[in-house]
C-alpha cells in the first residue's frame, strides 16, 4: 500500500466536540455499578490479611446464618465443579527455550493465598452490607509463611517460594538482542555510562472502581455479564474457553460506560469469573462493585522494574551498543498479559529513536507475594523509554555533549529501519518533534530563567526524552509467534440504514477516548454525511461481531482501520447499486461527497439514494447482487504502528526544602494524521499527568517484613490532583504511518512513556551542579532533600 | 427496618424508611436511582460523589442520609435546565474537551460550580482553580482541559 495522502479535509481533521460528553455531563452514563437487574444480589469478596499463607480451613457456618446471606463459595466449590484457573495470554520462553513457569491462578484460592487482597471466598448476600458482615463471621484459619515482596530478594537463593512450581520464584529468564555483537561493540567503547535505576511500582487508579454484575438465564440457559473491561469479546473468550468451560455464544458480555482503564481493566479477574459461575447457583443476577482498598490490592498493578543498563559511544558521541539487564516483579500470578509487558512491549522499543547498531537485554521475571501486574499506561514502553532517556542524558552529561546534540547525533533518519530489537520502524521525523519542542519549550531562553531562579535560592533544570513506543497492536502472525495466544486484529461493521444514517459497531471500546466521536468523524467523512446521522457501538459481545479491544493505543489504527475497510466494501457495493440505477458500467462510477457520479458527467445518485435502494430492491439487479447495505471487516495489521515524539520538563527545585515544581511541560508528537486534534490533545494531556505523577508522587510500597500494602488508600498514595500539574504545552509534527489506511500511529499513551524520564532528567539536570548524579521516582521533597545532603557529603 | 428520613432532592420531596447506616451516595444512587453522582473511593478523597446540600458541596460518601433531614440536596441531574439543557458550567466542560471517560465529571463539575460561587467577588485565577479543584480526582485528563473549563463556565455563569 502507498503511504496515504495527509488528511486535510472539513470534519477528519477538525477538533468536533464530542457526541458523548452531554449523557456524561448530566448524570446519564450508564457504568456497570449504574445497571440494576430484578432481584439482583450483592457479593462481598473475603480476601486474604496475610501476604503468604496456607488456609487451613474455611467455616461457613456462622456466617452462612448470618441475616440475608444466600450463599458462601470457596476455592473448593469451584474445583469440585472443574472451573480453571485465570489463564495468561502470552507464553513467553526463555533463554534456553524452555516454556516459561506458568503456575496455577485458582479464581478463588485453593489451599494457599500469596498476596494481601487474594480472593478466599465469596459471600453473596441480599444487600452489600449484609454480605460484608457476614465476612466478619467467616472462620478462616491460616497458617502464615514468610513472604517476599521485592523481585530480587525473591530471586536470591533461600526466597520462601510463592509457588511450588517454581522454586526459586523465576517465571522466565529472557533476553532478546545478539550478545556476542553488543559485548563486541563495548570493547570497542571510547566511553561507557552506566546507570542503575529503579521503575516505581504503580497503581493504575481508573476513577471508576471495577465493577461486574452476571445474570443466569434459566429460559434459555444463557449469561449475561456487565463488567468494566476494556474489552469484552477477550473477557468471554477466556472466560469461556479456558476457564468455565461455557458455550461462547450463551455468553454476552457487555462493557457499558467504563469509567477509565489505562490497561486496568484489559485482564480477566477473579470476582467477573466467579459471579458469572456463582450466577447459576443460586440463580439471580449477582453484583459486585470494588471498593477502593480492593481496587488497590486487586487491581493489577504496573511497572515495578530494577535495571542495570550500559550505554557505549564512540569518540564522537556516537552511540555503538546497549547492555540491560532487567529484574522485572510479575507479582503473586500472572495477569492476562503480565509476562509479555516486560519483554516484547520493553525490550524491543530499547533502540529508541537511535541508531545503536548492538543491542542486548536479559530480562528476570519473579514471582513476588504482591498483587499480579501487568500493563499500564504504556506497558513496557514508559520503561523501556526510562531505561534509553536515562542512559542518553546520562551519557551527554559524562562526556559533555548537549542534551539535543547528542540525540542528534544518534537519531534515526532513513526509514524503514530495522532495528537490532526485532521491531522495523516505518517511518518517522525525530529531528522535527524535537526541534519543535525547543522552540516551544523557549530552550533559548532557559539560561535566563535558570539564572533569575538561582537569584531566588532555586535550581532550575531542563530534562528531555526522545521517546518512541509501538503500537497499532499487532500483526497476529507475529504476536503468534512470539508468544500470544491470542489474534490481534479488529473487527467493524457498517450498517447502513434505509434511509441512509449509518450504526458502526466496532470491536475497539472507549472509555474515556471519544470513539463515538472520532470513529465517527472517519464515517461521516468518507460518507459524506453530517456526523449527526453517524453513532458508534461498542462495548457488547450481543451487538458487534467481535473484537480484541483497546489496549496499546490500538484503537484508531487497528479499530479505526477495520471500520475503513468496511466502508470500502459498502462504497465498492454502492457502485454496483449506482451504475445500475445510472445505467452506466460500475468502472465509470465514481464516489465523492456523498454522491455517486458517472465521471467525467452530472449524472448522479445520492447516497441515501442508493442506500434506500439496497433495501427497497424493485429497480435493482437480484440477480448479481444481494439486497441490503451492511458489510463487515476484519483488519489484521503488517506492522506496529510507531508514535514518537520529544518531551521537554522545566522545573524549579527549592533546595532547601527538596519540593520539586514542574514549571514548562512541553511535548509535540508525531502520532501520524490526526481525526480529531482536540481528542488527541487531551489524552496527550492525560498521559503527561500520569507520568508526572509517576515522577513526582505516585509510588507503590509494600511492607518487606509483612507483605502488608503500605499504600492502599488516597492517604498513602499520591494521586495527581490539579495543584500537583502545570498546564501543558502540545503540539504536533506529522509523518503518516504507512501501513494503515488512515496514516496513523495512535496516541494514548504517549504521555505516560514520555513524560517520567523527561522529569527525572530535568531534576538531576537541576541538581547537577550540587554533584547530584542520580535520583529514583518518585522525586519526593524528602528523596530530593537526602539527594542533595548526599552529594555535599 | 430504619429510620424515616424526608428532604429535598432536585427539588422534588423525598420520604423514605431508611438503614441508619446508609450513606447519602447510597440513598440517591440506590433508592432514588440518580446514579450521575459515583462512587470512587470510600474516603471523601476523590470528590466523585460530589452533592449540594443546602447550596454546599458536600462528598455525600461520607455522610450518612438521615445526617440531612429535612436538606435541600442537588446533584448533577438537577443543576440544568428543565427542557434539559445544561448548566453553563456543564456546557464550558463539554466546549473545553473538561472530560473523557466521564466517570469524576459530575463531581468535578458540581465542585467547580461551588468554586465560582464561592469567588463571586474575587478573580478566579488558575492557581485559585487548581486549588479548589484539590478535593476531585481526575485520572484522564490531566486537569489541563478542566481547569480551561472551569475558567469559561465561571466567565460563563456571571449573570446566571
Amino acid at each position: 500500500m502507498n503511504a496515504p495522502e495527509k488528511v486535510n479535509t472539513s470534519i477528519v481533521g477538525a477538533s468536533v466536540l464530542r457526541k458523548e460528553d452531554y449523557r456524561f455531563l448530566t448524570g446519564n452514563g450508564k457504568y456497570t455499578d449504574d445497571v440494576r437487574m430484578p432481584g439482583q444480589t450483592y457479593a462481598y469478596f473475603v480476601r486474604s490479611p496475610h501476604a503468604h499463607a496456607k488456609i487451613r480451613g474455611i467455616n461457613k457456618s456462622a456466617a452462612l446464618k448470618a441475616p440475608g446471606v444466600i450463599a458462601i463459595f470457596t476455592g473448593d466449590d469451584l474445583a469440585a465443579d472443574k472451573v480453571n484457573g485465570l489463564p495468561c495470554g502470552w507464553l513467553i520462553h526463555d533463554v534456553k527455550g524452555q516454556p516459561m513457569k506458568e503456575p496455577p491462578h485458582p479464581a478463588l484460592a485453593q489451599g494457599k493465598v500469596r498476596h494481601v487482597g487474594d480472593q478466599v471466598a465469596v459471600i453473596i448476600a441480599e444487600t452489600y452490607s449484609q454480605a460484608k458482615d457476614a465476612g466478619e463471621l467467616l472462620e478462616v484459619e491460616y497458617e502464615v509463611l514468610p513472604a517476599v515482596t521485592d523481585a530480587a530478594q525473591a530471586l536470591k537463593p533461600g526466597a520462601p517460594a510463592v509457588h511450588d512450581a517454581a522454586p526459586d520464584n523465576r517465571c522466565y529468564l529472557w533476553s532478546l538482542g545478539d550478545k556476542a555483537a553488543t559485548d563486541a561493540a563495548f570493547t570497542q567503547a571510547h566511553h561507557v555510562t552506566k546507570i542503575d535505576i529503579i521503575n516505581n511500582r504503580l497503581i493504575p487508579n481508573a476513577i471508576e472502581p471495577r465493577a461486574a454484575l452476571a445474570h443466569y438465564s434459566r429460559a434459555d440457559e444463557s449469561y449475561t455479564l456487565y463488567v468494566a473491561s476494556q474489552n469484552p469479546h477477550v473477557e468471554r473468550l477466556l472466560m469461556t474457553a479456558f476457564v468455565l468451560g461455557l458455550p461462547e455464544h450463551k455468553v454476552r458480555v457487555i462493557a457499558p460506560d467504563v469509567g477509565g482503564g489505562f490497561g486496568s481493566k484489559i485482564f480477566l479477574y477473579a470476582e467477573e469469573t466467579v459471579l458469572t459461575w456463582a450466577s447459576k447457583k443460586v440463580n439471580r443476577p449477582i453484583k459486585w462493585t470494588a471498593e477502593r482498598s480492593e481496587a488497590f490490592l486487586t487491581d493489577a498493578h504496573g511497572r515495578d522494574h530494577r535495571t542495570h543498563a550500559e550505554l557505549a559511544l564512540d569518540k564522537n558521541g556516537k552511540f555503538l551498543g546497549m547492555r540491560v539487564h532487567t529484574i522485572a516483579n510479575l507479582g503473586a500470578y500472572l495477569s492476562t498479559f503480565g509476562a509479555s509487558v516486560p519483554t516484547y512491549l520493553y525490550g524491543t522499543l530499547l533502540a529508541g529513536q537511535y541508531t545503536t547498531p548492538a543491542i542486548y537485554v536479559e530480562v528476570d521475571a519473579a514471582f513476588t507475594n504482591t498483587t499480579p501486574v501487568d500493563a499500564y499506561r504504556g506497558a513496557g514502553r514508559p520503561e523501556a523509554t526510562y531505561v534509553v532517556e536515562r542512559l542518553v542524558a546520562a551519557a551527554a552529561r559524562e562526556t559533555g555533549i548537549d542534551q539535543a546534540e547528542i540525540r542528534r547525533r544518534n537519531f534515526i533518519t532513513t526509514f524503514p529501519y530495522q532495528t537490532p530489537v526485532a521491531l522495523q520502524y516505518d517511518t518517522g521525523d525525530y529531528k522535527a518533534c524535537l526541534d519543535g519542542a525547543m522552540q516551544l519549550a523557549d530552550v533559548k531562553g532557559f539560561p535566563a530563567r535558570k539564572a533569575e531562579a538561582e537569584k531566588r535560592g532555586k535550581r532550575r533544570g531542563l530534562g528531555y526524552s526522545t521517546y518512541i513506543e509501538a503500537c497499532g497492536l499487532a500483526p497476529s502472525n507475529l504476536a503468534g509467534q512470539l508468544g500470544a495466544r491470542a489474534g490481534l486484529f479488529e473487527a467493524g461493521e457498517v450498517r447502513v440504514h434505509p434511509t441512509g444514517s449509518v450504526t458502526v459497531f466496532t470491536g475497539s471500546h472507549s472509555h474515556g477516548q471519544g470513539h463515538e466521536t472520532t470513529f465517527a468523524q472517519i464515517v461521516a467523512q468518507r460518507l459524506g454525511m453530517p456526523i449527526e446521522n453517524v453513532d458508534i457501538v461498542h462495548g457488547d459481545t450481543g451487538r458487534i461481531p467481535f473484537g480484541m479491544g483497546t489496549y496499546g493505543s490500538r484503537s484508531i489504527a487497528v479499530g479505526g482501520s477495520a471500520i475503513v475497510k468496511a466502508l470500502d466494501k459498502i462504497e465498492a457495493k454502492g457502485k454496483k447499486i449506482a451504475a445500475h440505477l445510472l445505467e452506466a458500467a460500475e468502472s465509470d462510477i465514481e464516489f465523492k461527497d456523498g454522491k455517486f457520479t458517472v465521471a467525467g458527467t452530472d449524472k448522479n445518485v445520492t447516497f441515501g439514494q442508493v442506500a434506500l435502494t439496497a433495501y427497497v430492491p424493485h429497480n435493482y439487479p437480484l440477480d448479481k447482487l444481494e439486497p441490503g447495505l451492511n458489510e463487515t471487516a476484519f483488519y489484521d495489521p503488517t506492522n506496529f504502528t510507531y508514535p514518537a515524539g520529544a518531551h521537554i520538563c522545566e522545573v524549579e527545585i527549592d533546595p532547601e526544602t527538596g519540593v520539586v515544581e514542574v514549571v514548562n511541560f512541553t511535548a509535540v508528537d508525531d502520532f501520524g494524521n490526526i481525526i480529531n486534534p482536540m481528542i488527541v490533545e487531551g489524552q496527550v494531556h492525560g498521559g503527561i499527568g500520569q507520568g508526572i505523577g509517576q515522577a513526582l508522587l505516585e509510588n507503590c510500597v509494600y511492607d518487606t517484613d509483612t507483605g502488608q500494602l503500605l499504600t492502599g488508600s488516597y492517604m498513602d498514595y499520591a494521586m495527581p490532583r490539579a495543584d500537583d500539574l502545570p498546564s501543558f504545552k502540545v503540539d504536533t509534527r506529522v509523518t503518516p504511518c504507512t501501513h494503515n489506511p488512515l496514516g496513523v500511529k495512535g496516541c494514548g499513551e504517549a504521555g505516560a512513556i514520555g513524560a517520567p524520564v523527561a522529569v527525572i532528567n530535568a531534576v538531576i539536570d537541576a541538581l547537577a551542579p550540587l554533584g547530584v548524579t542520580h535520583i529514583d521516582m518518585p522525586v519526593s521533597p524528602e528523596r530530593v532533600w537526602r539527594a542533595i545532603q548526599q552529594a555535599k557529603a | 427496618m430504619g429510620t424515616s428520613v424526608s428532604l429535598t432532592v432536585n427539588g422534588k420531596a423525598v420520604t423514605a424508611d431508611i438503614d441508619p447506616r446508609l450513606l447519602l451516595v447510597q440513598f440517591i444512587r440506590d433508592h432514588l436511582g440518580l446514579t450521575g453522582t459515583h462512587i470512587g473511593c470510600d474516603t471523601a478523597q476523590c470528590g466523585a460523589c460530589t452533592v449540594f446540600v443546602n447550596g454546599n458541596a458536600v462528598k455525600s460518601c461520607s455522610a450518612l442520609a438521615v445526617q440531612f433531614n429535612g436538606a435541600d440536596v442537588t446533584t448533577i441531574e438537577g443543576i440544568g435546565e428543565p427542557n434539559g439543557d445544561m448548566h453553563p458550567m456543564q456546557a464550558a466542560f463539554k466546549q473545553c474537551h473538561g472530560l473523557q471517560c466521564g466517570f469524576c465529571t459530575p463531581g468535578m463539575v458540581m465542585s467547580a460550580i461551588d468554586l465560582v460561587k464561592r469567588h463571586r467577588n474575587g478573580s478566579l485565577t488558575e492557581q485559585a482553580i487548581r486549588a479548589g479543584l484539590d478535593g476531585n480526582f481526575c485520572r484522564c485528563t490531566g486537569y489541563h482541559n478542566i481547569v480551561k473549563a472551569v475558567q469559561l463556565g465561571a466567565a460563563n455563569m456571571k449573570g446566571v
